[in-house]
């Protein structure tokens, strides 16, 4: 009998990264940011403030394991070990289970910090979409949270939404951004308040004959539309910018442009980090000023 | 900061929104007191500063959990004891 490969067509891909730049941490003021979320759990470790190595991996089912073995991978192949980092911020809904964080700060509040250091001043509208929550930041010029709105009602408009359509459809949670545009014409979405009626009006859809990438279009639309109704009611400024998984779905973030006739400012790293960056520039900042205090 | 703590779903937008900049300078605090449903708590936000917040565990529930004092009153009870006028509803 032929074997049937079994691919979770949700899993999307984890990565750790080291920057080639910086051959040489010693000397450098070392400080991490962890961001345990429901769906990811980041490490971000910074050598003197700038971006050292990171790694992006999912969340387990036991949150000090995830944030150990996340660090672990981030300082994979760089000689760094735990003693060596000199403060530590975990942030996230799991923020309270990183063993070794010397703090813990809200996940709004390093969004915004990751945010404005990943797109720039200028970033005054966040939109981070997470694995299970949705969250509009405002922030100001130095990437202080000025006002937030959250949604974590249901998995609608959130990454778990989108990897419970990649499993039902059989496509490849990375590629359905792309996939969502190989269509005629756009259609209209489906449900956009709930994933469970989504997903059955998704089936309903592939029975009637539509094809996966018209569904996905659907889906993507919804998704959008969701996303931009707590867009408005946070309100938008210019310049705007997006984080989490979601962000790297074009599927998303186009039509999000789309409907609110805005352009999304373009990442020049892992959206998904931002909030362990920003946690680990937190943490620099925090080292730094008790420096200067016992200096006077 | 302006924080909007609640929930949208296929009823509605239920938010509550608390102006922290505001809860910082008040000693009275006065919506913790005055809340029947017990939702609002203090923290140390993330610059040591006191703050008012809504509870994690009813922030999903703010429908039902309001409905009795916005049906009764001219003003919620919380709003009407905020000295800060820092409190306000989406609903």
């Amino acid at each position: 009998m032929a074997e049937i490969e079994k691919i979770d067509y949700w899993r999307w891909t984890e990565s750790n990264w080291k920057n080639p730049e910086i051959p040489d941490w010693h000397g450098k003021l070392i400080t991490a940011g962890v961001d345990i979320g429901s769906t990811s759990t980041q490490a971000v470790i910074l050598a003197d403030g700038v971006p050292y190595a990171y790694s992006n991996m999912r969340t387990g089912s036991n949150s000090p394991d995830s944030a150990i073995s996340a660090i672990n991978w981030a300082m994979k192949d760089t000689g760094l070990t735990l003693e060596d980092i000199t403060y530590t911020i975990g942030t996230g809904y799991g923020r309270v289970n990183v063993p070794f964080s010397n703090k813990t700060v809200t996940e709004i509040t390093c969004h915004a910090r990751g945010a404005n250091y990943i797109y720039g001043p200028t970033v005054r509208t966040i939109l981070d979409m997470g694995g299970q929550d949705c969250k509009a930041i405002h922030c100001d010029e130095k990437g202080t949270v000025t006002s937030f709105m959250m949604n974590d009602k249901c998995a609608a408009g959130t990454g778990r939404g989108m990897e419970v359509i990649a499993n039902l459809l059989a496509v490849r949670v990375e590629d359905i951004g792309e996939m969502s545009f190989q269509i005629d014409e756009e259609p209209a979405p489906v449900s956009s308040t709930c994933v469970i009626f989504a997903k059955s009006e998704a089936t309903k859809l592939m029975r009637n004959g539509w094809t996966k990438e018209k569904v996905l279009a659907a889906y993507c639309h919804a998704m959008a539309l969701r996303v931009v109704r707590l867009l408005e009611r946070n309100g938008m400024e210019p310049d705007f910018a997006i984080t989490g998984g979601i962000a790297k779905n074009i599927g998303v973030t186009r039509r999000i442009e789309k409907l609110m006739n805005i352009k999304a400012l373009s990442p020049t790293m892992d959206t998904q980090i931002a909030g362990a960056l920003g946690a680990a520039l937190l943490a620099k900042e925090l080292v730094e000023k008790k420096r200067a205090k016992e200096n006077i | 900061m302006i924080a909007n703590y609640g929930y949208e779903d296929g009823s509605g937008h239920y938010y509550i929104k608390i102006d922290t900049s505001k809860c910082a300078e008040c000693s009275d605090k006065g919506c913790i007191s005055n809340c029947p449903e017990k939702l609002f708590v203090t923290e140390l936000d993330d610059f040591d500063d006191e703050v008012v917040l809504i509870r994690e565990d009813a922030r999903n529930t703010l429908q039902t959990s309001c409905a009795q004092c916005k049906s009764g009153a001219d003003k919620e009870l919380c709003a009407a004891a905020c000295t800060a006028s820092a409190i306000g509803f989406s609903w």
